[in-house]
């Protein structure tokens, strides 16, 4: 299990772990889930048409990824954003159709870009997925207080002069690079299944932003590993134990809450986060009572 | 006349077939995607119709009729999302993404364990995309059926669904069940997203539900009257876009027609484009009892 091939499969599936449990974290923490699954589903198209005029697929991928990440930024602005998103991913497929039907050749490709090759890693491809992930991890490192900071609380981010649409198209863009640069090796499915599942488990579990990064990017490590071992003895695809293995992390995590809720509610009610509190409050009080007519806050006519 | 339609294009069995499957999928799919569109539920959309894939990829592994599977797939992972769907718009992204994610690996293993028993690559392909020109006219009662009572069920909920779309709590405080409504809802587009998902593909079904609708709440304020706009606007991406892949037969490269999907889907892009030029109208007037902390957009 631990050849040297394998150690190809080992080392590279750790960097997209953890790629994929930091950049994940944010997607889950700014509502991005969309964008996430539609950047590099569309990016896909983008190697469809680079293999037609003959390019290396990578141009393609970060060509589509790119272009795919600009257009649901630049036009989320103005409309809903997930319209945008669907639409900006409707398009990169339907150009993907077109691209396949003309070149007619490529659906065998189009398994291994979706479900991904990760046991066909050969030692070429380590290096730059390696260099690739520490680039993404310091992107989202050196913005992570901006992130943070537009993520939680726009308004404040605002009135602070820190650009929430400018952080947005930059967090959109590393997502992008990150996840289809790393298609060819992983694919697109997998990326997606290993980016939100990880990230939900970990914020349901805490509060805390840096333990709850620390803790995605643990349980995406946990998941890879696990789905590893897993399909290298069974031979099934490593997709489906990432897929499963990710939502069952996420149940156990959401249960895990469940329970401690439970638990705290006998306690003297000490607020974890003030902030949560406060929110708490303020929204019981706009939200009217079942039944009764004429309660403050109700937004009637 | 005829260099728009071609010779023949009305005489083809496969090409009636698509007229007629494609104005189903297009009318239901805009009349319930208004909905899904002033709900914020695209993500669902586009994650029930991927969802169903599975379904369908699952239902062929056992030797199931693959509608069994699409449809069985689509409501079970509406039933699940539902349950740890959270209320805000945010939380139930990452409900519906993880979902999606669970059932994106079984598609994986399913088209694998596929693959073994009939070595035909190509599946995964098919049931992204679809094809319209190759649906058969068999399952066309069933679509046409299950089309019927997805639009049947919006429609008797329409009323109590708009108002629990747009205020939540006005319509709790009114005595409607919210969660109930929306699961019902949920369950009709899963219907009707699977459906369009087995005769059209996954990306063309996504592109009908969003496009026309977004377009059609652009250019009206009134739901109803968006209904209809988004139905018809639908259906005419829809059937334009079979004619062009039709003719297309004789564009270059030769003898190689450009997929329906391609069509459509540009047709419904540039429509939602056009709708840009006039000047867009809230639906609801922001609220200020609407606080962002409560429910962000």
């Amino acid at each position: 299990m631990f050849s040297g091939l394998m150690m190809n499969t080992w080392i590279t599936a750790s960097v997209v772990a953890v790629i994929a449990g930091v950049v994940g974290f944010f997607a889950v923490l700014r509502g991005s889930t969309f964008a996430a699954h539609a950047i590099p589903n569309g990016a896909f198209a983008g190697a469809a048409g680079a293999s037609l005029i003959g390019i290396n697929v990578i141009w393609g991928l970060a060509v589509f990824a790119v272009g795919g990440a600009l257009g649901i930024g630049a036009l989320g602005r103005k409309a809903r954003h997930d319209v945008v998103t669907a639409l900006t991913l409707v398009l990169m497929l339907g150009l993907g159709a077109l691209f396949v039907s003309v070149s007619s050749q490529y659906a065998q490709e189009a398994y291994s870009l979706l479900f991904g090759e990760v046991f066909g890693v050969s030692s070429g491809e380590v290096l730059p997925i390696v260099g690739l992930g520490v680039a993404a991890a310091a992107a989202i490192v050196l913005a992570f207080r901006r992130l943070m900071l537009t993520s939680a609380l726009p308004e404040v981010a605002d009135a602070r002069g820190v650009s929430t649409r400018g952080t947005e198209l930059y967090f959109l863009i590393v997502m992008a690079l990150a996840t289809s640069m790393t298609i060819p090796v992983v694919g697109a499915l997998l990326m997606f299944s290993l980016m939100i599942g990880p990230a939900a488990a970990a914020r349901a579990v805490t509060a805390r932003p840096g333990v709850a990064m620390a803790l995605s990017v643990v349980i995406a490590l946990v998941t890879v590993w696990l789905s590893i071992a897993l399909s290298y003895r069974t031979n099934w695809p490593l997709g489906f134990f990432v897929g499963v293995a990710g939502a069952a992390f996420y149940l156990l995590a959401q249960m895990s809450k469940r329970f401690s809720r439970l638990r705290l509610r006998s306690r003297p009610a000490v607020p974890r986060s003030h902030r949560n509190r406060h929110r708490a409050d303020r929204c019981r009080l706009a939200r009217p009572r079942p039944r009764s007519p004429g309660s403050p806050g109700t937004s009637g006519r | 006349m005829h260099y728009l339609f071609e010779p023949g294009l009305f005489a083809s069995g496969p090409v009636r077939t698509a007229l007629l499957v494609g104005a189903v999928v297009a009318v239901t799919s805009g009349i319930i995607g208004v909905f899904t569109v002033i709900r914020g539920q695209s993500f669902a959309g586009h994650s029930l119709a991927d969802v169903a894939t599975t379904g369908g990829s699952g239902a062929f592994l056992v030797g199931l009729n693959q509608f069994w599977g699409f449809l069985a797939a689509g409501v079970a992972a509406a039933g699940l999302m539902e349950a740890i769907g959270v209320q805000r718009r945010r939380g139930r992204d990452v409900a519906t993404g993880v979902v999606l994610g669970a059932a994106l690996g079984m598609a994986a293993l399913f088209l694998y364990l596929d693959t073994q028993q009939t070595s035909t690559t190509g599946a995964s392909f098919t049931v992204l995309f679809g094809s319209m020109f190759v649906i058969s006219p068999d399952s066309v009662p069933a679509l046409v059926a299950s089309g019927v009572v997805a639009v049947v069920t919006v429609a008797v909920l329409a009323r109590v669904l708009l108002l629990t779309s747009l205020s939540s709590d006005l319509a709790r405080a009114r005595g409607v069940n919210v969660r109930l409504v929306g699961a019902v809802y949920l369950i009709a587009l899963a219907v009707s997203v699977s459906l369009s998902a087995v005769a059209i593909g996954a990306v063309l079904s996504t592109a009908l539900l969003i496009g026309p609708s977004a377009t059609a709440l652009r250019l009206t304020k009134s739901p109803i009257r968006a209904m209809a706009a988004s139905a018809v606007t639908g259906l005419a991406a829809t059937w334009l876009g079979i004619v062009l892949a039709y003719d297309s037969y004789y564009w270059p490269p030769h003898g190689h027609g450009w997929p329906v999907s391609f069509f459509v889907v540009a047709l419904v892009l540039a429509g939602y484009l056009l709708s840009y030029a006039r000047k867009p109208r809230r639906l609801v007037p922001r609220s200020p009892h609407e606080g962002a902390e409560c429910s962000p957009a």
